[in-house]
């Protein structure tokens, strides 16, 4: 194993890393808001990568313009199983937590069959795109230019976000509802519009993911479930509720899964990052960035 | 203790032992081999829930991991039997030893772990054990493993020729994880529990050992699981690591308690007896065209009773025994 081979897997495993933050900051951005874990977050990415198949076999919009649609797609899928499911699962007198995984996990079930019903469970992959199968080269280091692509936005996708937090009235409302969605009400925030909002943003987010993904990953109905382990490893790394530890969490995970797969066969590339979670966790056990 | 109280656990104890005599009757009518099947996976997951419901319902420590000692039951007993012909009762019993081990060991670092961070340890844990059978040749790797057909014989437990062995096993390990979990509600540690699920640092003052407790829940609840994967290898006689430890059984494994009422005594069993047979109708009659129609109604029905209703289908009848008492 020469310098550069650990220099290259080390550069992509970045890369994706970028793309698992920001897979995973919805669902660290839902959670921080009202202490949900979403269980078909993995669900949302893959409605985002057929939303941009379809707009690419359709109506030929490269995934790169397709982007902000699919984006766009999701936020209002975002905002829409927030009003019809989780706001009543939130109500629930009894066994909160227990309510809320298993109705968001029903969801996830059920977007599967519809999944498999309308587009079938075949395999589909989008065949070319501006920036498919491209690579570009940096000091003698291939990047294969969509996953580039990819960690960029998500990098514009986090300065955004963190703008947006902290400097429009919208994230206020978002921040101070957080803190104390009671107490909102008195300064005449409604709650559930800044919840449905907020989750709106968790799968706009998931939407951008997706389809940067669509790109260069096959896209069938149980895509999501693997990343979705991956998404949820990646926020409890960086420590729930913390934006800035599901970016942290990501690149953290995306070398750990590349450094792996240098010393293990590629099927068990995922122990390492199982591995790291669990001896992060027993040293801090919220996470990296969590509260106390 | 006052007299309702252990007129309520005698009366419950009952009505269990109705039941079971009821249930152990209706395959002398029931002859049709689909239908036994359905029967056997609905005390089989009756059983498996009862078992989850006790470190996760009754302690309150959400796992949703224990597929990895369904699996490690149904390995050990598949690779005892396939590979040096140790008979499966053995292989039962070292599955179920080997589990709760393995349980406390895991649960010595994790039970310091709070909610979201213990369930997603718990989920990555069973992970590492799927990826490492799944690439362990020797143990069948991905492909999965077979039980060699040595002929119908009790000590083997293999019956080619009729369900009914399998039914009654189901049934007996049905009784058994009601049974214990009859047993462990009025006893120290059931109280301890309880009291650990509420307010652990409450407990902790009162003198609770809450790092005890969740480590005697765990083991208990994990030994059982295991007997329970090392039954379903020896009934469906082929296991692969997907589908005996993957994160999907996991879940199923909570599914019929959570429905039903998690922290009950009924609620497991309740939710598997509407659960299991719905979900293997739906699977035979719509699924069959593999077109995802019975995803669809399966996870719209867990939406639908998880909004409807939270405690789980067993508040339905315990609202008249509250206005009774």
């Amino acid at each position: 194993m020469t310098a550069e081979t650990i220099i290259q897997s080390l550069a992509s495993g970045l890369l994706m890393g970028l793309l698992y933050g920001l897979i995973a900051v919805g669902l660290a951005l839902i959670f921080g808001l009202m202490d949900v874990v979403n269980f078909a977050h993995g669900e949302f990415l893959m409605i985002a990568m057929y939303v941009t198949f379809f707009l690419f076999t359709f109506f030929a919009i490269d995934p790169l313009l397709a982007a902000p649609l699919a984006a766009a797609a999701l936020f209002v899928l975002g905002a829409v199983v927030y009003l019809v499911v989780v706001r009543f699962a939130m109500r629930a007198k009894a066994n909160v937590g227990m309510v809320q995984i298993f109705a968001t996990f029903g969801l996830a079930i059920v977007m599967r069959g519809l999944a498999q019903l309308f587009f079938t469970a075949d395999y589909r992959s989008v065949p070319q795109s501006w920036l498919g199968g491209k690579t570009v080269s940096i000091a003698g280091i291939f990047l294969p230019q969509p996953q580039l692509f990819g960690a960029l936005v998500a990098i514009a996708a986090f300065g955004g976000l963190y703008l947006f937090i902290n400097r429009t009235d919208f994230g206020r409302a978002l921040e101070a509802t957080r803190e104390d969605p009671g107490a909102v009400a008195l300064v005449g925030i409604d709650k559930n519009r800044v919840f449905a909002l907020g989750w709106g943003l968790g799968g706009a987010l998931v939407g951008l993911a997706g389809a940067i993904m669509a790109s260069f990953f096959y896209i069938y109905p149980d895509v999501g479930a693997s990343f979705a382990l991956i998404a949820y490893v990646t926020v409890a790394l960086g420590g729930f509720g913390s934006v800035f530890g599901a970016f942290a969490g990501g690149i953290i995970v995306g070398l750990v899964e590349a450094t792996t797969a240098l010393v293990l066969p590629p099927s068990l590339k995922s122990v390492g990052i199982y591995a790291v979670y669990l001896l992060v966790v027993f040293i801090r056990p919220r996470g990296l960035f969590g509260s106390m | 203790m006052d007299k309702s109280f252990t007129e309520r656990r005698r009366r419950e104890l009952l009505v269990a032992a109705c039941l079971a005599v009821a249930a152990a009757l209706v395959p002398l009518f029931v002859k049709n081999p689909n239908v036994q099947n359905i029967m056997i996976l609905t005390l089989m997951f009756g059983a498996l829930s009862q078992s989850w419901n006790i470190l996760s319902g009754y302690c309150g420590q959400i796992s949703l991991g224990h597929a990895l000692y369904f699996g490690l039951g149904a390995y050990t007993t598949t690779l005892l039997f396939t590979k040096f012909g140790v008979p499966p009762w053995f292989g039962m019993l070292a599955g179920g030893v080997i589990s709760a081990v393995i349980a406390m060991a895991l649960g010595y670092p994790c039970f310091r772990l709070g909610g979201h961070y213990f369930a997603i340890a718990t989920i990555v844990i069973a992970e590492i054990g799927l990826l490492l059978i799944q690439n362990w040749d020797w143990a069948g790797a991905a492909l999965g493993i077979e039980m060699p057909v040595r002929g119908d014989s009790w000590l083997k437990f293999q019956f080619a020729r009729s369900k009914l062995p399998y039914f009654y096993f189901a049934l007996a390990l049905a009784c058994i994880a009601w049974i214990v979990t009859w047993w462990l509600e009025d006893s120290k540690w059931g109280y301890w529990w309880r009291a650990v699920k509420d307010n652990p640092d409450a407990a902790q003052s009162l003198g609770v050992v809450v790092f005890d407790s969740k480590m005697g829940a765990a083991a208990v609840s994990a030994f059982l699981v295991a007997v329970g994967g090392s039954f379903y290898a020896m009934y469906v006689s082929y296991i692969d690591p997907g589908s005996v430890m993957g994160f999907q059984f996991s879940l199923l494994m909570a599914l019929p308690a959570v429905l039903g009422g998690i922290g009950t005594l009924w609620g497991p069993l309740l939710g598997a007896v509407i659960l299991i047979p719905l979900t293997e109708l739906t699977r035979s009659y719509i699924g069959g065209s593999g077109r995802g129609v019975d995803l669809i109604v399966y996870g719209t029905l867990i939406v639908v009773i998880a909004l409807a209703r939270p405690e789980g289908l067993i508040g339905l009848f315990s609202r008249r025994k509250e206005t009774a008492r």
